[in-house]
C-alpha cells in the first residue's frame, strides 16, 4: 500500500445503536445501583491512586455503560482496592465491589 | 360594568387570586380569552411529582370562584388609568369595565419548538413536544399501539439559549421530563428511555426522589449533553446526535420517538397592555416586580398587580401560593385607597 504519510483514525464516537452491553448488564444485575450514578466525581477525587495514575472510577462505569469496555478497564488498572470511593459515594454505590466484579468478568485477580 | 378588581387571565393564577379576593367581599371580574377556564393545565394529564390529575386541580379552582364574575372569550383591547386612580378597560365585546385594581395573571407561552429547526419539530412525525405527549396521555393514546423500543427526551428546548433570545431556565421541564419518562416506562416496560440534559435541576421536595426512582426502578438513562441535531431515517426513525460531555465524546443514537421539552417563555401577546399602562417588563419579557423579594406581586404602577408565571416560570403550588399572597396585597391596596 502506498504510504501517503498519514492514516485514518478510527471513530471515537459512542454509537448507542450497536455496542457491547454485556458487562454493563452483568454489573447492573449484580448491583442494580450502578444505574444510580450521578457522575459527581467524588470517587475520583477521593482516589489516592488517581493522583498518580489514570484511575478514574466515574469514567470507568460511564464507559462501560457506553460499551467502551477496553478503555474502561484502562482506568481502573492502578486501583489499590482501598475502598475510599465506596465511603464517599453519595448514592451509596458499592464501587469497590463493582471493581472486583469487573476483574472477575475478565477472569483476572487484579488489573 | 363596574368592580373592585379586574383579573386578566383565567388560568390557575387568575382563578385562585379571584376566588381569594372574593373572600374579602370584593367584586371581582375575571376575564379569560378562551371559552373555558383553566389555562395551560387544561392540556395536562397528571402533575409532578405525585401524579395528581390536572383536572382535579382545575375543578377545585373553578368551584372556589365564589361570587367572581367570569367573562369567557373576552380580552382587553385598551386600558387606561385615570387620575382618580380608577382603571377603564375596553373589552373586545364592546363592554367597558371600571375598576380600582388590575391583576395581570396572563401566564406564559410554551416555546414554539419548530423555532429550533435543527430538532425537526413539525417536519418529522416522531419528534413531538412535552405538551403533545401530555395530550396523548390525556387521550389515552400514549405513543401508539406498537410499543416503541427506544425513546429520547431532549431537555432545555427553548431554555437557556441565547440563539432564540431566551436565557432563563424554565425550571419545570427537568422534573416534567422525569415524570413523563416514568409514565412512558410504565406504559411500555420494555422501552429504553434516554434523557439528554445540560444540568438536572431537581430543586423541589420529592423531585430528587423521583429522579433516583427513574434511575433505579425505571432504568431511565441520563446522558449529559445538549442535542445538536435530529435527523430522520428513511424508515421514519430519528437519529439524535449529541456530545456525551461526561465521556468527552460525540454520540449517536437511533430512536423511535423524541420528546422535546419545550420551555416557558413570556407571553408577548399582552405587551400592548403593559405599554398602555407603562408597566415595566424585564429583558426576558416577563413583568417586573417593584421589589423582587418582599413585593413580588406589585408592579411599578400603583393598583396594577402581577401574579403567577406572568412574572417568570413557576410551579403550580408556587402559583397558587403567590395568588393567595396577591389577594392579600390587593385587599390592602383597596383598603388604603378607600381610606385615602
Amino acid at each position: 500500500m502506498v504510504d501517503f504519510g498519514f492514516e485514518l483514525s478510527s471513530s471515537k464516537r459512542i454509537d448507542l445503536d450497536s455496542f457491547d452491553s454485556d458487562l454493563f448488564l452483568k454489573l447492573k444485575a449484580e448491583s442494580g445501583k450502578i444505574t444510580e450514578c450521578i457522575a459527581c466525581g467524588s470517587c475520583t477525587s477521593s482516589c489516592s491512586a488517581g493522583i498518580f495514575t489514570l484511575v478514574n472510577f466515574r469514567k470507568t462505569i460511564l464507559l462501560i455503560e457506553r460499551g467502551k469496555n477496553e478503555e474502561a478497564i484502562e482506568l481502573i488498572k492502578g486501583c489499590m482496592l482501598c475502598g475510599k470511593c465506596t465511603l464517599v459515594c453519595p448514592r451509596g454505590i458499592n464501587t469497590r465491589e463493582i471493581i472486583l466484579s469487573i476483574n472477575q468478568y475478565y477472569k483476572k485477580e487484579r488489573f | 360594568m363596574e368592580g373592585d378588581v379586574l383579573v386578566i387571565g383565567g388560568g390557575a393564577a387568575g382563578m385562585e387570586t379571584a376566588s381569594r379576593i372574593s373572600d374579602f367581599n370584593r367584586n371581582v371580574i375575571l376575564i379569560e380569552k378562551e371559552q373555558e377556564l383553566g389555562g395551560h393545565i387544561l392540556k395536562w394529564d397528571r402533575l409532578f411529582p405525585d401524579g395528581i390529575p390536572a383536572s382535579d386541580v382545575t375543578k377545585n379552582l373553578k368551584e372556589s370562584l365564589g361570587s367572581t364574575k367570569v367573562l369567557l372569550g373576552c380580552y382587553i383591547t385598551s386600558i387606561e388609568k385615570r387620575e382618580d386612580s380608577n382603571f377603564f378597560a375596553q373589552l373586545n365585546s364592546g363592554e367597558t369595565i371600571k375598576c380600582s385594581s388590575v391583576i395581570f395573571a396572563t401566564g406564559f407561552k410554551l416555546f414554539p419548538a419548530q423555532k429550533k429547526q435543527e430538532y425537526g419539530y413539525g417536519l418529522y412525525e416522531r419528534v413531538i413536544t412535552n405538551a403533545d405527549l401530555e395530550t396523548r396521555f390525556k387521550k389515552g393514546e400514549g405513543l401508539g399501539k406498537d410499543a416503541p423500543k427506544r425513546i429520547g427526551f431532549v431537555h432545555c428546548v427553548g431554555s437557556r439559549d441565547e440563539k432564540i433570545c431566551n436565557n432563563q431556565c424554565s425550571k419545570l421541564c427537568c422534573i416534567t421530563a422525569v415524570k413523563q419518562a416514568i409514565e412512558l416506562k410504565q406504559l411500555y416496560p420494555f422501552a429504553e428511555i434516554f434523557c439528554f440534559y445540560m444540568d438536572l435541576r431537581m430543586y423541589g421536595r420529592g423531585y430528587e426522589d423521583l429522579y433516583l426512582e427513574a434511575q433505579s426502578k425505571y432504568e431511565i438513562r441520563f446522558i449529559r449533553g445538549r442535542v445538536s441535531e435530529i435527523s430522520q431515517e428513511q424508515s421514519g426513525l430519528v437519529i439524535v446526535k449529541a456530545e456525551d460531555t461526561l465521556a468527552s465524546r460525540p454520540l449517536k443514537i437511533t430512536l423511535d420517538w423524541v420528546v422535546l421539552m419545550a420551555g416557558i417563555i413570556s407571553e408577548r401577546e399582552n405587551d400592548y397592555l403593559s405599554q398602555q399602562l407603562s408597566l415595566q417588563l424585564g429583558e426576558d419579557g416577563f413583568i417586573d416586580s417593584v421589589d423582587p423579594i418582599q413585593k413580588t406581586n406589585q408592579t411599578n404602577i400603583a393598583g396594577v398587580f402581577v401574579t403567577g408565571s406572568a412574572s417568570g416560570p413557576k410551579t403550580l403550588p408556587e402559583v397558587i401560593n403567590e395568588a393567595r399572597s396577591t389577594a392579600l396585597s390587593v385587599n390592602e391596596y383597596l383598603n388604603k385607597i378607600k381610606n385615602g
